[in-house]
Order: structure tokens, then sequence, then C-alpha cells
């Protein structure tokens, strides 16, 4: 079984100008990931499949990740007049500065692959790949895995529903879990439930309107 | 990435008539071979299938929306009400994705208890599956009947380990949450001795049955490569002859320890569906009949797992086991706080629903309540 430290090199010598990078994971379970752009993510995964043996995608998800605020301390130095020993002196001093800054989110689409071939006999390990989309607004396409993949079928349908991933290449995007009218996507972080989901306009202010209406007619006779 | 390789997986486009007029129907989301809610928008020439779309979402709550508002260990009862046939090996598989996040270690009797609870939901569940594929077969009550009269007995057993008989919430994080009762495992063991005259006996009545045989032997085939790039998973998968089962290529918990086979079909009929289900349970008995005699004494949770403020170190886990319905997953991303910041579901009763287009097409409509019906799943983890 590659790590995905053997299997980054081995894409980045099979397949030279691809954009791949590796997404460390700090928890004990280690699952490192392969970050893969947009543009080369059908290359990468066909290889993946038909020549690094991963034939089964199991899972295929959605993750939102917010604009966040990034504290970051920078040091500057900078040359400052001082008064040194009662003469005015030059002196260069380097101060320390938290500058905040913002890091815009996206939205990020994870794979989880396995290897059917190999066999009962090795511990088996999750190669996870993920795509991140350009921002959170409007610019949220990917590429879909389904030609690939077709396992990722319903779940790049059930991503595009609750997260709103556009699958450029997707045979059949449809919402999956909520119904067609609806608008929103419910798995993003911000989202915010409506107070009444079950509200439906209905018609009796109509039919009151209607009613006053025939009784004027009727001259005011209930 | 020749374009051939990528329509091979595809369904077939079926060629019809163009007099014919095409009848639509929808089949559900009420219709009692269903399971529940659930609609198939059937497209009939006659009487065959010419396009069959799932339609899914009758039982969305968004889960997993849900489990990211609430702590990790609030997840645990709802995890019971996924696959709510199989709340055990739901739990099992939670469990094990957050120990695998936070390290946890599972003592040697808690591992045990997980295996003889996960094979007992296993032959509950592939017997009332067999139930209920005969009642759809036409076979009113007997077979299903049979099933539960053995499922009660299982369900007796985790009532009395968990105080619930299907939302059982019996698994914690390193562990279990209870010990088991006293003369428990004696019980269980009178009734893991009796349940091979059980199989034997839904075999005599199934396994030779003309009308099974007729109906069921080359309907609904399932090619072994589409179902691998389908990821098709558990007994659908097996039956076709691909041998891949969790328990034995992960070797998570103690499987490893235990001598069992994995059945394999080699038709990938529904047939072959239900003989994998019978010899499933067979080797569940095996698994118990070992299990049983083996188990320690000693502590059944880790030392370290905390049931209050648990809050794993930032990073990512997939864990998945090999629940009686296919491969269940879970996907978890803790950023440090109490509650997880994604915390994802792999539903093998949803993704082992992409072929059924595939499965269907230039089928009986009749058929397609059988084809249906051998996929065995759940709404309540089809939806989520």
């Amino acid at each position: 079984m590659k790590t995905a430290e053997e299997l980054l090199s081995e894409l980045q010598k099979a397949l030279p100008g691809v954009q791949v990078s590796l997404v460390l994971n700090p928890s004990p379970s280690a699952q490192h990931a392969l970050l893969v752009a947009a543009a080369d993510a059908l290359r990468v995964a066909f290889y993946l499949r038909d020549e690094a043996g991963y034939d089964y995608c199991s899972n295929a998800t959605g993750v939102d990740w917010l604009d966040r605020e990034v504290a970051e301390k920078v040091r500057t130095t900078r040359t400052v007049k001082k008064d040194v020993d009662g003469v005015e002196q030059e002196v260069e001093e380097t101060i320390e500065q938290t500058v905040k800054r913002m890091e815009s989110g996206y939205l990020e689409a994870v794979y989880h692959l396995y290897s059917m071939k190999m066999g009962p006999t090795d511990p088996h390990l999750p190669m996870v790949l993920r795509m991140r989309t350009e921002n959170r607004t409007d610019r949220t396409e990917l590429p879909s895995l389904t030609p690939v993949w077709r396992s990722a079928e319903f779940q790049e349908r059930e991503i595009f529903d609750l997260y709103g991933i556009v699958f450029r290449g997707h045979r059949d995007l449809r919402r999956l879990l909520m119904w067609d009218e609806f608008e929103d996507h419910p798995m993003r972080r911000d989202y915010v439930d409506p107070d009444d989901y079950e509200y439906e306009p209905t018609p009796h202010d109509e039919v009151l309107k209607r009613a006053e209406a025939h009784r004027a007619a009727q001259g005011g006779a209930q | 990435m020749s374009t051939s390789a990528i329509r091979s997986y595809l369904p077939p486009v079926i060629e019809v008539d163009a007099e014919n007029e095409l009848l639509e129907v929808a089949m559900g989301p009420h219709h009692p071979s269903t399971h529940g809610v659930f609609r198939m928008d059937v497209a009939l020439d006659g009487e065959r299938v010419v396009r069959l779309k799932p339609v899914f979402g009758y039982l969305h709550r968004n889960h997993e929306k849900i489990a990211e508002k609430t702590t990790y260990l609030a997840s645990m009862p709802y995890t019971d009400r996924l696959d709510y046939f199989c709340s055990m090996t739901n739990n099992w598989a939670y469990a094990l994705a957050v120990e695998k996040l936070a390290g946890l270690e599972v003592p040697e009797r808690a591992e045990y208890i997980r295996v003889i609870t996960a094979e007992l939901t296993r032959i509950q569940n592939h017997a009332s599956a067999i139930g209920f594929l005969m009642q759809e077969m036409g076979a009113s009550g007997t077979p299903l009947m049979y099933a539960f009269r053995e499922r009660e007995k299982i369900l007796d057993l985790f009532e009395e380990l968990s105080g619930s008989r299907m939302m059982c919430n019996y698994m914690r994080f390193g562990g279990c949450r209870v010990d088991l009762p006293e003369g428990w495992l004696d019980r269980v063991s009178r009734l893991v001795a009796e349940l091979p005259r059980f199989v034997d006996e839904m075999e005599a009545l199934l396994t030779g049955n003309e009308i099974l045989m007729a109906r069921a032997q080359g309907v609904g085939v399932l090619k072994p490569d589409l179902a691998v790039n389908a990821g098709v998973t558990g007994v659908m998968l097996r039956a076709t002859g691909v041998n891949y089962d969790v328990r034995k290529v992960d070797h998570y918990g103690i499987y490893d320890r235990f001598a069992f086979r994995v059945p394999l079909g080699d038709h990938g009929d529904i047939y072959d569906r239900y003989m994998l289900r019978v010899l499933e349970m067979r080797e569940s008995i095996r698994i118990l009949e070992q299990a049983l005699p083996q188990i320690p004494a000693g502590p059944i949770l880790d030392p370290k797992s905390k049931p209050r403020g648990f809050r794993p170190k930032p990073g990512e886990a997939y864990g998945r086991i090999e629940a009686p319905k296919g491969e269940l997953g879970f996907y978890l991303i803790s950023d440090g706080s109490g509650n997880p910041y994604r915390y994802r579901v792999r539903p093998p009763s949803l993704i082992n629903l992409t072929i059924l287009e595939d499965m269907c097409l230039g089928q009986n409509v009749a058929d397609v309540v059988l084809i249906f019906g051998s996929v065995d799943i759940v709404l309540g983890e089809v939806d989520r």
C-alpha cells in the first residue's frame, strides 16, 4: 500500500505538470490527502483508477470552509532615530506586529478511494482526494468524477444539493434529497433555517375577499 | 481516458418502437414494496421497463447537520435511527471513526462484546431481509414470520443488554456503555446453539423452492466490474463474485482472531443474493460460536475516553465497517471544539441503489419489486 507521499511523487513523475499537493492530517488516523487542481482532476482520477489500482470510490462528500480571519505575527525592522547616551543615533529596531488578514473560504469535495483488486491480505487505507472551488459564492464549479467512479453519481448529486458545488460533466445533476423548488444549500455552515419550514400560502385571504365582495353584491345580507 | 471506458459504466439505453406509447408509473412513495417512503418513476413499454429513476428525500431530516450542531457523543443515539434494523453496527461504525480521530484504544472485552452484538445484528438483518424478499415474491407471511420469530429472540437479548430493542445506543468511544448482565452470555450461547436449526428450516422452506428459483435466478443480474465501479458493497457485491469484505480487508476490531469464510456468488442475480445471506448467517453463527467462550473479563471502556468535555485534536478520520447492508463509513473532521466540524455518513443503502436502474432495464415490471427487495435497504439510512 502506497502512502500519500509516495503516490504524490509517482503522480508527478507519470503526469508531468499536474498540480497536486499534499494535505497533512495531524490526527492519529494520519489519513493524509492529495489536493488536486480542478483542471487536472479528471486526469489524476483516471490515473488513480487505471494505473494506481484505486478502482473503488467509497465515499464522496463536501466540506464548507468559511472565510476566516488569520492572525499572523510579522516582524518588521526599521531604522529609528534614538537618543543614545545623549547623542542622537540611527538605531535598527525590530517590532513584532500581529497582522490580521481574511482568508477567503471555499467549498471542498472529498473522495475516499480504496482498491478492491489488492485482495484481502493488506490492511487497506483510504486514499483521500480533495478538490477545492475558487470561492463559496459564484465560482463553485468542479469537474465531476462520476465518469471515473460511478459510485460518485448520487453522492455528487447530494453535494450539489446540500453544498451547492456544481459538478461539470455529471450526467444528471439534480437535487437528491431536498425538493426541486428548494433554493438554498442547507449543509453550508452559514445556512440559517427558516422559522416556518411548513409555510405555504393558503387561499384563506382570497376566499374571504371574494366572500365579502359577494355579500356586498347581495346588499349586505348575511 | 477513452470515451468507451466511460460509457461502459452507464445504464444501457433501451430501444423502443417509435409507435409504442410509454406508460409512466410512479411506484411509491407509499408502495408496500418500498419498505418506507421511496419512489421509482418507471417508464414501461408494455410490461418491459425502459426507464427507471429513483426519487429520494421523503425521509430526509439532515442528520449530518444535526450532528454538526451537537457534541460527538450526542450523535450516538441518533446513529441508531439511520438503519434502524442494525443499530449496533451503526454505533460501532461511528465509534470506530471517533476512535481513529482521537486515537482511543478499545479494551479486549469490549471488542468481544462488539463482535457478538454485530454478528447477532447481521443474523437478524439477513433473516428479515430474506423474509421481506419472500413477502414481495408473494409468499405472504410464513418466511417473514419465521425470520421475525428469531429476530424477536435477538432483540430481547439486546433489550436486556442496552435497555432498548432497536435503538440500542450501546457503544461508546473506546468501548461500550454497560457491562453484560448476569447470565447474558449463557442465554446468547443457548440461542446460538439453536440458530443453525432455524437456518436449516429456512433453507428447507426456500432454497430448493421452485417458485423462488423461477423468479430469482437470472433476474436482476449485476456484473462485477460495474458493481466495483459503482461502489456497491456488502452482499450485493459479493454475489457478483468480488471477494471484498471489510471485516477481512481492514482487520478492524478483532475479526482476525476468528475463522470464517466470505461466501461468494457467481451469477450476481437475486438468487445468489438470497443464498449469500443464508451462508453469511451460517458464518456469523460460526464467529459467535468462537467468540462466546473466549470473551475475557476486564474493563469495557478506555480510561482515556471522556463522556463529558470530549474535544479531539484538529484533524480528520474516515472509519468504516462491514455493516449487514454493506460498507458503512463515517467521515469526521474536528476543528478542536466539542462538536464535529464535518460529520458524514457513507450510507451503503443509498450507494447500492446507484445501479438499480441498470439492473431493472429490460426486465418485467413485476421483477422490479424483487430486484429492489434484493438490494436490502432501509430508508432511514438512504435519506438520513
